[in-house]
């Protein structure tokens, strides 16, 4: 399986210069990368394998601008590609060379914060990361965290509507998301919801959120910031089996308790997390527990007892709690380095399905079958407490044919998913990684219905058209 | 198909073809749950009924899985039933607006999603679209369309789950949900405060919720001839928790007044009458507000609509200022020019979620949207109901 990029219009193609010329009376002085040297820092995202050179890179500085490329594009017939920070990890920001990639990095400020409400008003290029950092010495944070956090956009989380290990507790993007200032391919400005809860008339909001830039460009938006508790603390629990540490997970929640974050790894992802990050993970077991409570001290302490309870039931070989912050810093370091860390070990794809929680034991196993079938090697990090499955594919690019096997192998997971009652993709995007697999997950009926509404927005799919939905038999308005 | 007839389909199958025929003969259908709630809304202009009642169950629980699913025409009381009997609960915390519309039980799980109804909680645990995982729906078409599913985490195409949440029945019939649920709190605790004025009550909430002692809902319930003004926050959690966060609450909003706090039983028939609207005292002819607001702003409403002078006006804050509940003896307009201005001035939105037929048809029910909003929302309608057959009318014109 190699994924199918749609062959470029040479109509546009050919039209370049006059394109260029007239996108770069629209904006500013050096907000316009055309150069091949230049280009090429924009070619592809984290899905690395893919890779293709737009006509030209807009960087837009206010909304105003991106409307009269938006606009421009329209009227031309350009397509579109929007870019948060380029760190999809399904080719969601994978550019086309016939056309315009809009990146919104130059629109990064924080506009504004208000307590009160517990709102915070941000263009749409701000990093995930810097929100919290700004209203982080008053107290309170931004709840989603993808392990990206560092480096994603806003724009690119509400396009790809991302998660993280927190969400179990605070939930995903749309969960977070109360307004967006937001650009459609005719350049029509669109302000949906506010400082308010529940937006007026249907929840255009919670459509725009995950639609992977599909509908208009995003560039404010206002989230929601919580007050942190008073206290975090983490625990890891060593396990000398998969179904073992899977049986914990499914005992904790039917305990009643709701952490803030579990996570699981495996032998593997312990080992590659471990050797560069050097969390003090346990190296002698086959699965392992990261979870964590939040609140008043007394809390915590009781909190985690209880869970130590449920899980103990399940023979754990090792139990050891983060004594202060640094420790709890140090497990969480070790979890979010471990993509990273596979990378400098290995090439390696990483899969994003989520599984109903009761079929973890089956799907792990099945997992190490079909993995083993191809002769691949795998490291399965995941989100436990809400199915949100990561196993990370291992593969040698420079083998001529493993590439393709872990594709192959890649897809009988995600398929494997959807059978026991999950999806493609929990918190990544579909992209143009699991375009093609679509039809799997949902009927041509379902499909028709997405594509309906997504035309709704763009009647003549300019916005990111290669992505999500398959090449072929597609509705337009 | 004639007119005046109520169709109850018994399967989804069934529902689509009626639907199917409708659409072909362009003949329009009243959608209808329970119909506890029919008198919410615009009245809509079609006589043929299609009701939900016919499709009744539980289709699966998993209390480890935090998850359930139901035909749309289960009532919510059979849901909420099963639930208790595993210790858990809808998070949401949906009222059932028995008082509201007349005192008639029997409404079902879909209307939860359809017209996405939540209460109290709705501050720290989300909306019904927030926990509602998936949907399953006839579309005006007569196609049966699947959108998200039983897991907490899917970002696999266009959400049209949260696009049919709170869409009334325009765009399509709801024929089975799916909802996230959790366990209920083992116990509950709300500290009081009495005799401040709404600016006050509102800074107390916000206070509360801009603590980091995790406040489940907070509201405050202006003075009235019933009594003295009520400042409300709420802590839910294991016993020990609450008490300890209670304790520490009352020390972060010492700076207004003395507090005292209720505990479990007492707190939770606070929060059952706060849910169902119970400090608007409910008359009869009375028409009521329902508004969505920046916290910060809500008193700003209030006395910029100039309410606060009008015989019979009652009102409460709910959500930590963020939703305004304003009932008013029933006048020609319903006093619907000032407080639709006044909102627009603080953004959020206005719904007349009761009031007699003239009036829902004179008015605009829910708040106007802006010329953009409006034109996407006539292409979404027409993408999901191109005949414009289900529910038309319920929301906006022609839709």
């Amino acid at each position: 399986m190699v994924i199918k990029i749609p062959n470029p219009d040479e109509t546009i193609v050919d039209r370049r210069p006059d394109i260029l010329r007239d996108i770069g009376v629209l904006l500013p002085k050096d907000s316009l990368i055309h150069t091949k040297e230049e280009l090429k820092a924009y070619e592809t995202d984290a899905l690395t394998a893919y890779r293709r050179v737009p006509l030209a890179v807009a960087l837009p500085t206010t909304t105003e601008e991106v409307s009269a490329v938006l606009a421009y594009c329209n009227r031309n017939g350009v397509k579109v590609v929007p870019r948060g920070a380029g760190t999809s990890l399904a080719g969601g920001a994978i550019p086309q060379e016939d056309a315009i990639v809009i990146g919104l990095s130059k629109m990064s400020r924080m506009l504004a914060v208000n307590y009160r409400n517990r709102t915070a008003l941000v263009q749409a290029g701000i990093t995930n990361l810097s929100i919290s950092d700004a209203v982080g010495p008053n107290g309170f944070f931004y709840a989603p965290d993808p392990s990206s956090q560092l480096a994603c956009s806003i724009g690119g989380n509400i396009g790809m509507n991302s998660g993280g290990a927190h969400c179990l507790k605070y939930g995903v993007t749309t969960n977070n998301l109360l307004g967006v200032r937001m650009v459609l391919i005719d350049g029509t400005i669109l302000d949906i919801g506010g400082e308010h809860l529940d937006a007026a008339g249907y929840d255009l909001l919670g459509l725009v959120c995950g639609s992977e830039g599909q509908l208009g460009i995003v560039t404010e938006a206002t989230v929601r910031i919580v007050r942190a508790a008073e206290q975090a603390q983490a625990a890891l629990m060593g396990f000398d089996s998969a179904e073992a540490a899977g049986a914990a997970v499914a005992e904790i929640i039917a305990a009643g308790i709701i952490p803030v974050a579990l996570e699981y790894m495996d032998r593997t992802a312990i080992q590659i997390s471990e050797e560069y990050a050097k969390a003090g993970y346990p190296l002698d077991v086959e699965a392992m527990l990261i979870v964590e409570v939040e609140g008043t001290k007394e809390e915590n302490d009781a909190t985690l007892r209880e869970i130590i309870d449920s899980a103990s039931k399940h023979g754990p070989r090792s139990i050891r709690v983060a004594r202060n912050s640094s420790e709890r810093n140090a497990i969480w370091k070790g979890r979010k380095a471990t993509f990273g860390a596979t990378g400098r070990i290995s090439d390696y794809i990483c899969m994003d399905g989520t599984i109903p929680t009761t079929q973890l034991p089956f799907v792990l196993r099945r997992t190490s079958e079909i993995i083993s079938s191809y002769g691949l090697r795998v490291a399965n990090v995941f989100h436990a407490g809400d199915g949100n499955l990561h196993p990370l594919i291992l593969f040698n690019i420079n083998e001529p044919g493993e590439m393709e096997k872990a594709e192959a192998a890649g897809e009988e997971l995600l398929k494997l998913c959807v059978e026991v009652g999950g999806c493609l993709t929990g918190e990544h995007g579909v992209g143009i990684e699991k375009r093609d697999l679509m039809r799997f997950q949902y009927s041509a009926t379902d499909l028709n219905q997405q594509m309906r509404a997504r035309a709704a927005f763009d009647p003549d799919w300019l916005l990111n058209p290669a992505k999500v939905f398959p090449l072929t038999d597609r509705i337009t308005a | 198909m004639s007119d005046r007839t109520v169709y109850r389909p018994s399967s989804e199958v069934e529902a689509a073809a009626i639907i199917g025929d409708a659409a072909s003969m362009e003949v329009a259908l009243r959608l209808e749950g329970g119909g506890t709630k029919s008198s919410a809304g615009r009245p809509v202009s079609a006589e043929t009924v299609l009701s939900s009642s016919g499709m009744s169950g539980i289709s699966l629980y998993e209390p480890s899985e935090l998850v359930v699913r139901a035909l749309s025409g289960t009532p919510v009381e059979e849901v909420r039933a099963l639930l208790a009997r595993h210790g858990q609960e809808l998070p949401f915390e949906p009222p059932s607006f028995e008082g509201l519309y007349g005192g008639r039980s029997g409404s079902t799980i879909g209307a939860l999603a359809a017209m996405n109804l939540s209460g109290p909680r709705r501050i720290s645990s989300g909306a019904a679209r927030d926990c509602l995982l998936g949907v399953r729906f006839v579309n005006g078409r007569g196609e049966i369309v699947k959108t998200g599913g039983r897991v907490m985490k899917n970002v696999t195409g266009l959400d049209l789950v949260k696009l049919v949440a709170g869409s009334w029945g325009t765009l399509g019939f709801i024929t089975e949900v799916t909802f996230k649920v959790l366990p209920c709190p083992k116990a509950t605790a709300t500290v009081r405060l009495e005799g401040l004025s709404d600016r006050e009550g509102v800074d107390v909430l916000t206070s509360a919720m801009g603590s980091p002692y995790d406040v489940s809902a907070a509201a405050h319930v202006p003075s009235s001839s019933r009594g003295t003004s009520e400042t409300l926050i709420r802590v839910e959690g294991s016993a020990a928790s609450v008490e300890a966060r209670a304790e520490r609450l009352r020390k972060v909003v010492a700076g207004f007044g003395g507090s005292s706090v209720v505990d479990t039983d007492a707190s939770m028939s606070i929060w059952t009458s706060i849910r169902e609207l119970g400090p608007l005292n409910l008359r009869p002819d009375d028409v009521v507000w329902r508004i969505s607001l920046p916290p910060d702003r809500a008193v700003e409403v209030i006395e910029a609509a100039n309410v606060g002078n009008q015989t019979g006006a009652r009102w409460f804050y709910d959500w930590s200022g963020g939703l305004l509940w304003l009932a008013l003896p029933m006048r020609p307009d319903a006093n619907s020019g000032p407080i639709r201005s006044a909102v627009d001035t603080v953004g959020g939105h206005a719904t007349l979620i009761k009031a007699p037929e003239d009036l829902r048809r004179r008015i605009p029910v829910f708040h106007p949207l802006s010329g953009p909003v409006m034109t996407i929302t006539n292409n979404l309608k027409k993408a999901f109901d191109p005949s414009n057959i289900l529910n038309p009318f319920k929301m906006y014109d022609r839709i």
